[in-house]
């Protein structure tokens, strides 16, 4: 098989980016190929850094070798001599594995000076992240590589150009790669099967193949689900995940990481693949999927994200530095009861700002979290700001805790429960809280079966 | 190869790849901008030079200091937009800022009116032109940013007095905000070498002989860089080559030995 033709099946395959950008694989690989250089570099990205998401790490830890596969294929694709896998640095057991793997490859002559007689020399190495976040976009992960401070820069002039080195670099994640040997192998037609779309034409016409998802969050089966794109968000959280635990309501999922969008009810029956999460403001990501209850303050989980990618943002530009940080104090003003009128105008406003204006993914997609939340949970805003209630009872300063003196029954069970001792009252008498003790953990509320403990 | 571009429906005809505000320049055409200098590398990090470029049927945001230019652009300067955009930029760095005279100004300019954002007590912005100078220019990399996001900041390693730094004010002079200043006693440290030998911080730069001070080698009393500034509207350091990558290690090197 010739370079030529295993693009030439990538891109009828209609493979997608699987980190987040779904960029169509095959015509990456054509505009590296065709790049000016003798020297082209293979990188493959497993910087994973999504809370709660873990398909990469699954991948490297449980089947390495078929992501060394596919790297080897695109190498001998591109034209590429010398690959480089960006690890995490909490993924130890990820690099050993790949070790392994590799020295193995290494031995059997599928890695190293003129692989099966082919004559085409591929080597690998292996460069473990130093714990940022933002290291994870393709810049900044080159900027990390060749030893500099991981912060992107403009991408005005593509990586698959002037990358690692400033030669021409291709960048794909773990499960893409993963996804090149098994397409080789049964073709570009046994691929477009699975999925959504038309691609036959467009490459950005559709969502062809399967996709890991992290399932977790308020929910009866969590961890890794490999589904065939364009399934419906229902199927997957109720046939596969079984459902919201404890019988509660399904209030909403967060798709695509941390700065991806919180989608609700209404649209659980949206099937998931790349334009459509793009369409609803959400978006694929690497496959994060957080299940929520209808326990959650949607106010408090955006200003939760939000105050996560505060720690994350490199802080190279204006908006995503101030943007977040402003963001973060508004949020942070309306959980606690000082939200403003004009407080939903200014969120909605610094969010498109930044989206338009910021440097790189990082930044123009940070605003996501807070903008779907605003979109289909404004009501949620409007009673932080307007009543000063908080509808989930989440928000602490928000909310009360009484004890209901007809209901209760005296058990001891809350006085037992409480950090702090701000529940007195004897045995089969009803029990009183000292609201100027009481830290709002919630522990009383939780733990009494009678409904006494009543939440405001 | 010359190409054709729309500036704000002013047609020009330029090379592939220049940046966009350099075309701008020509048409007489003027785009605000904070960590933009034409010496150093453009950095794309205030964002205030943003523009809008639409290409075939897609319009975007991008930064005139480092956005290069293709045959068939069609680019705004000054549409709502973007004046929206800059509006933002500076209220939140005027929140962050203050007192910074710069952003006061360009407030004024763009008509920024009330600052909706909580007040900072800061004077940097973080643009970056201290630390470019010094690594690109000055060759040095005496200061540079430490940590991440909100907390990101310009100090020399670990906060401590540099051990590298000559003290040529290339970085107050490019700042913006005024933010970094020069101590004067700092001086001291390049008045004299062991073995009655005398150095100043120009000669150390190349800019000037060694051994000649009209002042005998009292910095305080130096106005060399006011004259340069006055006359010539420049630093000296921009009057230095660049230094390569083997004259700095040498001249650390030499460094070192002045101190002990």
């Amino acid at each position: 098989m010739t370079p030529e033709e295993i693009i030439r099946i990538i891109k009828q395959s209609g493979l997608r980016g699987r980190g987040g950008g779904g960029f169509p694989t095959g015509v990456k690989w054509e505009t590296c190929k065709n790049a000016k250089g003798n020297i082209k570099y293979i990188i493959c990205n497993a910087d994973e850094g999504d809370p709660g998401a873990f398909m990469d790490r699954s991948l490297l830890e449980g089947n390495p070798h078929s992501v060394l596969e596919g790297m080897i294929i695109g190498g001998y694709a591109i034209g590429s001599n010398e690959g480089y896998i960006y690890v995490r640095k909490e993924y130890p057991l990820a690099v050993e594995t790949l070790n392994i793997a590799i020295n193995k490859a290494r031995e059997y002559g599928l890695l190293g000076q003129d692989i099966m007689g082919s004559g085409f020399d591929f080597d690998i190495e292996i460069h473990r992240g130093a714990g940022a976040f933002v290291c994870g976009e393709s810049t900044a992960l080159m900027a990390s590589l060749e030893g500099r401070v991981g912060e992107p820069r403009a991408k005005y002039i593509h990586t698959v150009e002037h990358g690692l080195w400033d030669k021409p670099s291709n960048l794909n994640n773990v499960e893409t790669w993963a996804n090149v040997p098994v397409i080789v192998v049964r073709g570009a037609n046994w691929f477009t099967k699975i999925g959504t779309g038309d691609v036959s034409n467009n490459p950005w016409g559709g969502s062809k193949g399967t996709k890991i998802f992290s399932l977790v969050g308020k929910i009866n089966n969590t961890g890794l689900v490999e589904v065939p794109m364009g399934m419906r968000l229902r199927e997957i959280i109720y046939d596969i995940g079984g459902g919201i635990p404890g019988g509660k309501k399904f209030k909403a999922v967060q798709t695509g990481g941390p700065s991806g969008g919180c989608l609700p009810d209404s649209l659980l029956d949206l099937p998931v693949d790349f334009d459509e999460l793009t369409k609803v403001g959400s978006m694929m990501g690497s496959g994060g999927m957080i299940v929520m209850d209808e326990n959650t303050c949607m106010v408090d989980i955006a200003k939760y994200f939000i105050d996560f990618l505060k720690g994350e943002s490199c802080g190279k530009c204006v908006p995503c530095r101030e943007g977040i940080r402003n963001m973060l104090d508004i949020l942070t003003n309306i959980t606690e009861g000082k939200g403003k009128e004009n407080d939903i105008e200014l969120l909605k406003e610094l969010g498109e700002w930044m989206q338009e204006s910021a440097l790189c993914a990082l930044g123009t997609s940070a605003p996501n979290p807070v903008l779907s939340t605003l979109r289909y949970f404004q009501a949620e805003y409007d009673a932080h700001i307007k009543d000063k209630r908080c509808p989930a009872g989440v928000c602490k300063s928000l909310i009360q805790f009484s004890i209901d003196a007809e209901k209760c029954t005296g058990c001891m069970v809350c006085v037992k429960a409480c950090p702090k001792d701000a529940i007195t009252g004897n045995r089969k008498e009803a029990h009183i809280l000292d609201q100027t003790k009481c830290i709002k953990c919630s522990a009383c509320y939780d733990m009494c079966r009678f409904g006494a403990v009543i939440r405001k | 190869m010359k190409i054709t571009i729309t500036i704000d429906w002013k047609t020009a005809k330029t090379e592939r790849r220049t940046p966009i505000i350099k075309v701008a320049e020509e048409l007489g055409i003027k785009i605000p901008t904070l960590c933009y200098n034409e010496q150093l590398e453009p950095y794309g990090v205030c964002r205030l030079c943003t523009v809008e470029v639409v290409k075939g049927k897609r319009t975007r945001f991008v930064t005139a200091c480092n956005y290069p230019v293709e045959e068939g652009l069609t680019i705004y300067t000054h549409s709502e937009k973007v004046m929206q955009i800059r509006r933002l930029i500076i209220e939140s760095l005027l929140a962050l800022c203050p007192d910074v005279k710069i952003l006061q100004s360009l407030a004024k300019e763009l008509g920024v009116k009330e600052l909706r954002f909580e007040k900072g007590k800061e004077d940097c912005i973080k643009c970056g032109l201290c630390v470019r100078m010094c690594e690109e220019i000055v060759g040095l990399s005496a200061i540079s940013f430490a940590d991440r996001g909100v907390d990101r900041k310009v100090i020399t390693p670990f906060d401590l007095p540099s051990d590298i730094c000559i003290g040529c004010g290339a970085c107050s002079f490019v700042c913006p905000t005024k933010s970094i200043k020069m101590e004067l006693k700092a001086g001291d440290r390049f008045r004299s070498l062991p073995g009655n030998e005398r150095f100043c911080r120009y000669a150390i730069m190349g800019i000037i002989p060694n051994a000649l001070c009209a002042n005998s080698f009292r910095c305080w009393k130096c106005e060399v860089d006011q004259r340069f500034i006055e006359q010539l509207n420049t630093h000296p350091i921009f009057l230095s080559k660049k230094r390569k990558t083997k004259e700095v290690k040498d001249y650390i090197t030499f460094l070192h030995k002045i101190r002990r």
